[in-house]
């Protein structure tokens, strides 16, 4: 009869894999961060394939469009509701307007969108680039002289960097008018008042804190959707391409909350910006 | 043409090439046969210099690649063709575009230059009129061929063959090796192919090399290979696939169809 394992055998075999965990999870930041250093060389060098990007862009952005402003629209309209139904006891229900616009274009705008593309591309993008290296279709581009990063990453790392800003600015948008059909057509609030508290309340600061943020999401979505579809094994087969794709759509959220985190931290805390 | 100085590569503990040497002439055909997990497709992944090896030289065309930058690698891969085993054609491309990758890539040839390269490729492979369509409305035969022809457009000194019947039906797998046989002779390349089909390899092979454990066992010319005296390739080439042996019209491969694996 076998004995049962000693304390300080189960101890020691939760330390190992913990120090084994770390490990892998360190030298996974590792190689991310080493595609992203070699992915913005590669922006800088030429040839450029502006045919590339157009394509991704326009995958990116017009197919995403619908589903920013349906998000965006419907976040506003959440927003405008619980805002006027918890500022109404205090009689301040006439600030939902810059409550509305301060949190869309602060924080909600460029968070949902990032939630929404982190979803549609960056799985999409995890999705492509794995089942390309189990075909061996990235083996194929490297034998016939084409840097892999070059073709497939830079082109989607820009194309993210420019349409998370763009379409954030459509959501924030849609987010402030669904702010405006929420309260006037439920509470019968001043749509002429709503929309001067909006434009009191909108700084060049907030648009710029908006912008930033949305472009470091956008990055973030990009360099683990393809560091997610690079790290896969060429063995990996189908089971492999859906658990990088699941893997990529969980890390891209936690990733974008801890950005948003440090980012707040430093625009808000540190440079002061409002 | 390509020279292989004592290569050894290991994933992770496991070791999948130790110490191997190996010449392959210009302008022969060298088949490499071995065991599941031997090291065939590895070896050609380091030729191709997708992977790199722990020690030893790779000497392609005059040229020791194990150390090269990217660039430099990337010149001497234009004289490099390969035909992956799943062709690994462009899912995103037409079989066009699959084949004028490469000369769009890196060269200024217009529309109409690249046009009629394709055109000429796709016949060298048989293959007519399938110019628009996409890898995945084709059969695994025309996959391959438009592989080949993909393979084919730069006009390749070398082309690097991974299991090139592996999935296919007896007649087309003889209908690719018939192709590879004529397009060795008509552009005079140098060929190496991973197979385990013992039919493809007696057919297309003018040089064979057995790799066991991660090193040669035994190399020389077909004829050569079926008088080793060694049992580990006579069961290989026997159990391989006897009946197909059979069928090719050599007396020594008839006679040695004879023998009793030992």
């Amino acid at each position: 009869m076998r004995n049962p394992p000693s304390e300080s055998a189960s101890s020691n075999g939760l330390a190992f894999l913990i120090k084994n965990r770390l490990h892998s999870t360190l030298s996974e930041i590792g190689e991310a961060c080493r595609l992203l250093a070699e992915t913005i060389f590669q922006i800088f060098r030429p040839p450029w394939q502006f045919d590339l990007l157009m394509k991704q862009l326009l995958f990116i952005g017009f197919n995403s469009l619908s589903v920013v402003l349906v998000s965006g629209f419907f976040t506003g309209m959440v927003l405008g509701v619980q805002g006027y139904v918890q500022l109404k006891p205090y009689a301040v229900e006439g600030s939902v307007a810059q409550f509305v616009s301060v949190s869309v274009v602060k924080e909600l705008g460029p968070m949902i969108t990032a939630f929404v593309l982190s979803g549609r591309i960056g799985a999409s993008i995890t999705a492509e680039l794995s089942t390309m290296k189990v075909t061996e279709q990235i083996d194929a581009l490297e034998v016939m002289g084409t840097n892999p990063v070059k073709y497939l990453v830079v082109p989607r790392f820009l194309a993210c960097s420019i349409m998370l800003p763009t379409l954030t600015i459509f959501s924030t948008f849609a987010g402030i008018f669904g702010g405006y059909v929420a309260v006037v057509s439920l509470f019968g609030f001043n749509g002429y008042f709503y929309v001067l508290e909006v434009q009191k309340n909108l700084y060049v600061g907030s648009v710029l804190i908006s912008l930033i943020k949305a472009t470091s999401f956008g990055m973030a979505i990009a360099a683990v959707g393809c560091y997610k579809g690079f790290s896969i094994s060429t063995a990996g087969g189908a089971e492999g391409v859906g658990t990088a794709t699941t893997g990529s759509a969980v890390i891209s959220l936690i990733t974008i909350l801890v950005l948003d985190f440090v980012l707040n931290h430093i625009l808000f805390n540190i440079l002061g910006l409002i | 043409m390509i020279s292989i100085k004592n290569v050894r590569k290991a994933f992770d503990t496991k070791k999948v090439i130790n110490g191997l040497d190996l010449e392959i002439p210009r302008g022969e055909t060298l088949v490499i046969m071995g065991r599941s997990g031997c090291g065939k497709s590895v070896l050609l992944k380091i030729i191709a210099g997708l992977l790199s090896v722990d020690t030893g030289e790779v000497w392609v065309d005059g040229t020791e690649i194990t150390k090269l930058k990217k660039k430099p690698l990337n010149q001497i891969r234009r004289k490099i063709g390969m035909l992956f085993q799943s062709a690994a054609l462009f899912d995103s491309m037409t079989v066009a575009e699959n084949i004028a990758f490469m000369l769009d890539q890196h060269t200024d040839l217009s529309q109409q230059e690249m046009r009629k390269i394709v055109d000429e490729k796709l016949k060298l492979v048989d293959l007519h009129g399938v110019q628009e369509l996409r890898p995945a409305q084709l059969s695994g035969g025309m996959r391959k061929r438009v592989g080949l022809a993909r393979a084919l457009a730069f006009n390749p000194e070398i082309i690097l063959y991974d299991e090139p019947t592996t999935g296919l039906d007896p007649v087309t797998c003889t209908e690719i090796n018939e192709l590879i046989r004529d397009l060795n002779q008509q552009l005079e390349v140098t060929s190496v192919v991973v197979t385990h089909d013992m039919h493809s390899a007696f057919s297309v092979g003018t040089l064979m090399v057995m790799l066991h454990e991660g090193k040669q066992l035994a190399y020389g010319t077909p004829e050569a290979m079926i008088n080793e005296d060694n049992p580990v390739l006579q069961q290989f080439i026997l159990f391989g696939a006897p009946d197909q042996i059979l069928n090719i019209d050599n007396p020594t491969l008839k006679k040695f169809t004879g023998r009793k694996p030992q």
